[in-house]
């Protein structure tokens, strides 16, 4: 760094101004980036990511550790003895239920992959129209909209059960589907997100004769991967964790996290099956995470249609 | 004759018009309209029904089983601030809480998702997942349970006792010196959530050929980008995170609630929002859950107001 700076002005001076693209190389295209200044950033997301980890990893090692290791002073960050005993512990005490295994995982799977995608499609079409489209009422629900994300209240459950039991969804995988699909997290996040694409772009496509659901899917929403990854993030780990509680109790019909949480608080004796269903619970939201944070990079590279 | 030389009824509608000009305007819309009814058919049923009827329990006393509940006006809301003490205190525990992780955690998931921003593809992605992955481990309370644990055997204390910091183990979890400062430890852990997500996908959103262009034009450094090109192309996002940032931060309970007990010693981390659900769901008020709910929505909803005008203003 210091000898870039004790150079010539001159030799700098040549070197500055670089006009043909081709040139460019990728990293060069950003304003001046030290390298410098990104090995601090790395290091300094890495300490603090440190912080951030340590808990999870203790939940990990925790969840592989012998029964014996458990209680030792003073506790360890690793064991030398990875087992999978609280896994199967955790299997064993599931088995024991009225309902195969697989039927809570495919209860989960199932609500999971459901409220995903309607919301990501219903939320969609909806955000672009209020982000984008000037209809009469567009102010009121866009109004609503950040209310209803405002307003907590703890007989809003109470309400929606009655609602649903008005309408027979009680006991009904449509009960744990339907309420969770009308985000309005997600539809707020997309509407944010859109309101940043350029009227220009809408308004030609219009005069091309495209129509407004055409412009959603083909135009708009490929330009928002970001957002749209996001919102199936939040959407996907939402639905993952959904118990059902007080809308379920057909035991056909459970979720994995129902019964996991079920066979987990048995107090401090099932420590370790606490800590392996805590894992079985975090691994799929974490892989979807990357599925679909890898789906952004990609198509972040070919985006080219913006003003 | 008078009346059409009336200067202020030129370009004026009547209602008449006004009402056709808006039916025409919604018959030229029809696919929006349609577009948008999915969502809102499933969002009336499961959100403003439910919000709509829940509204007058705040003004009646209901327990859940006596139907329909009997009205008492307003006298919930006169007991709530005249004769709760515990709820003075709440107000007080929320408003540190919120001080303590509201700006700071805004602050610091905008900071960490620029500083991931300026790494290659693939760190990106594994620092964002790092960041995130405490709101998405919704089992790992138990692991803080064991790091603060009150017995030696507890990380934090074998740690201290080993370095020679104190010679007793400390109850993180029970001395109500310690609880409040636990629990605001382990929500910025958890605070790296939604509002942290939208910002990376703020900053992913904005198109290089800005930068590019940009640095043809002379930004000289990353902090120049950052306040030229980035953030006046985030702001949607930024608004997003921080409505998301008031929300959790003026109604976390599950943190305290699952780290320090119901109720926490002397109160100590007792937030509004574990207010509501110990009248709501322990004791079956549900009528004075509510005006509590109510009382904490109106705070959210200047809140929301005042930052919408500071951030409306930073944009412009």
């Amino acid at each position: 760094m210091s000898k870039a700076e004790t150079k010539p002005a001159k030799i700098r001076k040549k070197k500055k101004p670089v006009t043909d693209p081709k040139k460019l190389k990728a990293s060069n295209r950003r304003a001046g980036r030290k390298i410098g200044g990104t090995v601090a950033i790395f290091l300094f997301l890495t300490v603090l990511g440190l912080f951030m980890v340590l808990p999870i990893w203790l939940m990990v090692v925790n969840s592989i550790k012998p029964v014996n290791e458990m209680f030792i002073f003073p506790p360890k960050w690793y064991t030398l003895n990875p087992t999978f005993d609280n896994f199967r512990d955790t299997y064993r005490v599931l088995g024991q239920m009225w309902v195969p295994f697989s039927r809570y995982v495919f209860n989960s799977a199932f609500v999971t992959i459901a409220v995903t995608v309607l919301q990501c499609v219903f939320a969609s079409m909806a955000a672009f129209c209020l982000a984008k489209i000037k209809f009469p009422g567009n102010k009121l629900i866009n109004g609503i909209i950040v209310l209803a994300l405002l307003y907590n209240s703890n007989v809003i459950y109470l309400m929606q059960y009655m609602v649903m039991a008005e309408l027979n969804m009680i006991n009904r995988m449509s009960a744990l589907i339907l309420p969770s699909v009308a985000s309005t997290m997600g539809l707020f996040l997309m509407r944010q997100s859109m309101s940043t694409v350029p009227d220009a772009m809408i308004e030609a496509a219009k005069v091309d004769g495209a129509s407004l659901f055409t412009i959603c899917w083909k135009i708009v929403i490929p330009n928002q991967k970001p957002a749209l990854m996001t919102m199936a993030i939040f959407a996907f780990q939402g639905a993952w964790n959904i118990t059902g509680g007080s809308v379920i109790y057909d035991e056909s019909l459970k979720t994995l996290p129902t019964v996991i949480q079920q066979a987990a608080s048995a107090g401090i004796s099932r420590q370790g099956v606490t800590m392996a269903a805590a894992v079985i619970l975090f691994l799929p939201p974490v892989l979807f995470f990357i599925m679909a944070q890898s789906q952004v990079m990609e198509t972040m590279a070919h985006s080219g249609i913006k003003d | 004759m008078d009346k059409i030389l009336d200067k202020d009824q030129i370009g004026v509608r009547t209602k008449k018009e006004r009402r056709q000009l808006v039916w025409r305007q919604m018959k030229q819309n029809k696919e929006a309209y349609l577009m948008l009814l999915p969502f809102m058919v499933i969002f009336i049923i499961f959100t403003v029904i439910p919000v709509i009827m829940s509204l007058p329990i705040g003004l009646t006393d209901f327990d859940m089983v006596q139907y329909p509940p009997t009205w008492v006006g307003l006298s919930n809301f006169y007991n709530l601030f005249l004769n709760d003490s515990i709820f003075i205190k709440a107000i007080r525990v929320t408003l540190v809480f919120a001080v303590f992780t509201g700006p700071l955690s805004y602050l610091l998931s905008f900071l960490l998702a620029w500083l991931i921003n300026e790494l290659n593809q693939t760190l990106k992605v594994i620092f964002t997942l790092i960041f995130y992955a405490p709101s998405m481990a919704s089992g790992v309370y138990a692991v803080w349970q064991l790091i603060f644990s009150g017995d030696s055997y507890g990380i934090a204390n074998s740690t201290l006792m080993n370095l020679g910091v104190s010679t007793s183990a400390i109850q993180w979890l029970t001395d109500s010196k310690y609880i409040l400062t636990v629990v605001i430890i382990v929500q910025l852990w958890v605070s790296m959530g939604a509002g942290f997500l939208a910002m990376r996908a703020g900053f992913q959103n904005i198109d290089k050929s800005q930068y590019e262009a940009g640095a043809i034009e002379g930004i000289k450094n990353r902090w120049q980008e950052l306040i030229y090109i980035t953030i006046p192309g985030m702001g949607p996002s930024l608004m997003f995170a921080a409505v998301m940032q008031i929300v959790s931060a003026f109604t976390a309970d599950i943190v305290a609630r699952n780290l320090v007990g119901f109720p926490s010693t002397d109160y100590a981390a007792h937030t509004i929002m574990t207010h509501a659900f110990d009248y709501g769901w322990v004791r079956y008020e549900m009528g004075y859950a509510s005006a509590i709910c109510m009382v904490l929505f109106i705070a959210m909803y200047i809140c929301n107001k005042l930052i919408s005008k500071i951030l409306g203003k930073y944009m412009e």
